[in-house]
């Protein structure tokens, strides 16, 4: 059997020797990828990020850029730059600028993503924001050299917001975590709630007080916690949880005080990806992960995988390595990005956002994928998620 | 829809063929359409006389790609999530045995001289070539991430396979054994197919919502067509499944979820006419006469009969859930 695969993967090699063009110097493409490591400290277990999170997704795309690389003589690389907590960014970026990297995936706060985009500049090099979700990033803090993958609160909140209207669960009763980023959340589904005519009945806010939530007997307080939470409600069909930092959303499904079914960050989840989904032959995506990496495909690894293939496809369109060249074609009416959600994502030119469905996820599988049906556009329907381009605050420079 | 005498008097005969045997060993009646159920993991037979679903024979799981032999004794049916494909008899609809496929075999042709199957092969990347006779492997080439459709060219002389993530038609000179040219279409190319005489390949791209025209010598895309259908996101234009009319004048184009088949005009490359059929219509087959064409309309569970002379939609029938491909038999 041995000798048989030994003999087997000779022949490829042959096979493949046959179909190398003669060029001997490839054209060379070096893509950094600078990305925080993110807490540890989630609810699930299953949710702890794994050791390669966000990086295995670019190098996956970085393979898929390589079989095409094979036929077109072009050859992609991955330089990783994993942070430790409270390490600045920009000092990794300068080695690689230096280098000669000029195309960056990043999975940072939105303050390290302004300074690594501005540091970056001067080189003419473009940034892929594929980790922060900010809006300020995509309206007034916008950087011409920053190419947004990840898809915006605003647009998650609506992809949600849009599903719950078609349900007819129109009252919604918003809890609210204690961190910044909660209240930036918070801020998307209040803006979300009046864009499509929902009611929030009545907001509360869940002070984080510390702790780790691997204690053993956590689930005796937590079992007590959540319904003096969401007590004393005014009528609501859904609890719609702002918490991005796992603090508690995870903790309010099965224990509200009323029997209501949770959204947002726990229960039904608005994302751009999640392990489960399998529609439109993303299973393919997902067990090409599954066999390299050993286990499944997150959202940020998603992000990456795409921001990666962007690179690959306008390289293979251009033969160019010339940032310029590729940011030209990524915003071209004939560029779009396959990846295996039911349609074509393109890039909103105003402020240089990923046109994305958002899928509607409970973890388990994908529950539905926004935009809904009936939610009309004049040019596109995926613009009816996040800011439109009558009401942003980019200009692009 | 007018039926001819002949053709009732053909049909009744059938009937009364069908009815005095069993129906578990009944023949399969004359002009056949085989529609695999993707989710019903089930095959559709269709009487094309009565324009009605005759029977319904459980296969194996995920049923897609279908092709019969060139003398129709046989079909080869895609069995995904087993992993294999299927040899099913035509005349008893019993497996009779399978070929070695490898994972999750999606599409395959069968060779004009009707001696090989190629099958795209995802898991590995590879298009493989399969002896019918032997039922065994003979041949395999490198090619892209999840390569998909799969065409011949009438005289046999190039294989060609698309691969889904490369995006990609790779050009396979099958006398030679050996890859001649990889060529870059839109993202998503779905499916391949060869004009009448060979001297243009049709790839569509279901992501990138064009047809490319590729001109086989040159190796070059030679001319892109798009479509704009009034009233529909562009987004929803997924071309997948070609077919052109028996006199090749025309070309038909399934278009997914915009639930239309476009109608080309085969030498200008004008889009005439698009035809309203059933939801995220996705593979297409003419009759032999080149009187009816089937679509299969994965979401609406039927196939919709197009009158090719009128460009009409005649009927819808009501198959198995998910209908993914079909193939017709002249026997």
């Amino acid at each position: 059997m041995k000798a048989l695969r030994a003999l087997f993967a000779a022949m490829l090699g042959l096979l493949a020797a046959t179909i190398q063009p003669a060029n001997a110097d490839p054209l060379a493409v070096k893509v950094g990828v600078i990305h925080d490591a993110h807490s540890r400290e989630t609810i699930s277990i299953l949710d702890i990020p794994p050791a390669d999170d966000f990086v295995a997704g670019a190098r996956m795309a970085m393979d898929d850029n390589n079989t095409t690389g094979r036929f077109l003589d072009q050859f992609f690389s991955v330089v990783d730059a994993k942070l430790a907590p409270g390490e600045d960014p920009v000092a990794p970026l300068n080695g690689m600028l230096a280098d000669g990297v000029r195309f960056f995936i990043i999975d940072l706060p939105p303050a390290e993503v302004l300074a690594v985009a501005d540091a970056a500049r001067a080189s003419g090099t473009l940034v892929f924001n594929a980790g922060a979700p900010d809006d300020r990033l995509r309206e007034e803090d916008c950087r011409a050299n920053v190419i947004h993958v990840a898809p915006s609160r605003s647009m998650l909140a609506d992809g949600l917001a849009q599903y719950l209207i078609w349900k007819q669960w129109r009252r919604w009763l918003l809890v609210v975590g204690s961190h910044p980023e909660d209240k930036l959340l918070a801020d998307a589904y209040r803006r979300s709630a009046k864009k499509f005519g929902a009611k929030i009945v009545e907001e509360r806010v869940y002070e984080d007080t510390g702790g780790g939530p691997r204690s053993d007997s956590g689930s005796v307080q937590v079992q007590r916690q959540m319904p003096v939470l969401t007590q004393s409600a005014p009528d609501y069909d859904m609890l719609v949880a702002a918490d991005e930092n796992e603090v508690f959303a995870g903790y309010l499904p099965y224990r509200t005080w009323d029997p209501r079914p949770v959204a947002g960050s726990a229960g039904l989840m608005p994302v751009s990806w999640d392990a489960s989904h399998e529609l439109w032959g993303a299973a393919q995506l997902q067990n090409r992960f599954e066999r390299l990496f050993k286990r499944g495909m997150n959202a940020r690894d998603n992000q990456a995988w795409v921001a990666m293939r962007m690179i690959g496809d306008a390289v293979a369109h251009t033969r160019s390595a010339d940032p310029k060249t590729i940011h030209d074609d990524l915003l071209s009416p004939d560029f779009a990005v396959a990846a295996f959600k039911g349609q074509k994502l393109t890039l909103r030119a105003w402020n240089q956002q990923l046109r994305q469905p958002i899928l509607l996820t409970d973890g388990r599988g994908t529950v539905s994928v926004s935009p809904q049906e009936g939610f009309l556009h004049e040019t596109s329907e995926l613009d009816t998620l996040g800011f439109d381009r009558p009401e942003t605050k980019c200009k692009l420079q | 829809m007018q039926t001819s005498m002949k053709r009732a008097g053909r049909a009744a005969g059938a009937l009364a063929l069908l009815a005095s045997l069993s129906a578990f060993s009944g023949p399969a009646p004359a002009t056949t359409a085989y529609i695999t159920n993707e989710k019903g993991n089930s095959i559709s037979v269709i009487d094309l006389d009565k324009l009605e679903v005759t029977r319904t024979v459980k296969v194996g799981q995920r049923p897609r790609g279908i092709a019969l032999t060139k003398d129709e004794a046989l079909m080869f049916v895609c069995l995904g999530d087993d992993d294999t494909i299927a040899i099913i008899d035509t005349k008893t609809l019993k497996e009779v045995g399978e070929l070695p496929s490898g994972p999750d075999p999606e599409q395959l042709r069968v060779s004009a001289d009707g001696k090989f199957v190629f099958v795209a092969n995802e898991n590995d990347a590879l298009l493989t070539a399969i002896d019918i006779a032997t039922r065994k492997v003979v041949s395999e080439f490198p090619v892209g991430v999840e390569p998909e459709g799969v065409a011949v060219s009438p005289d046999d002389s190039i294989v060609v396979n698309t691969s889904e993530t490369t995006s990609m038609a790779h050009l396979i000179d099958w006398r030679n054994k050996k890859v001649l040219a990889n060529i870059l279409v839109p993202p998503r190319p779905r499916y391949a197919e060869y004009n009448k005489d060979g001297s243009e390949l049709w790839v569509t791209s279901e992501v990138g919502g064009t047809v490319s025209i590729i001109d086989p010598v040159k190796h070059v895309v030679a001319q892109k067509i798009t479509f704009d259908v009034p009233g529909l996101a562009k987004e929803l234009i997924q071309p997948v499944g070609i077919r052109f009319s028996a006199d090749g004048k025309l070309a038909f184009i399934a278009m997914g979820p915009a639930n239309r088949v476009a109608v080309i005009d085969a030498a200008t490359k004008q889009v005439l006419k698009y035809l309203l059929v059933g939801q995220r219509v996705w593979q297409l087959e003419l009759t032999p006469d080149g009187k009816y064409l089937l679509t299969t309309n994965g979401v609406s569970n039927d196939v919709s009969v197009v009158d090719v002379a009128a460009l009409k939609v005649i009927k819808s029938i009501a198959v198995g859930s998910f209908p993914w491909g079909v193939a017709i038999s002249k026997q």
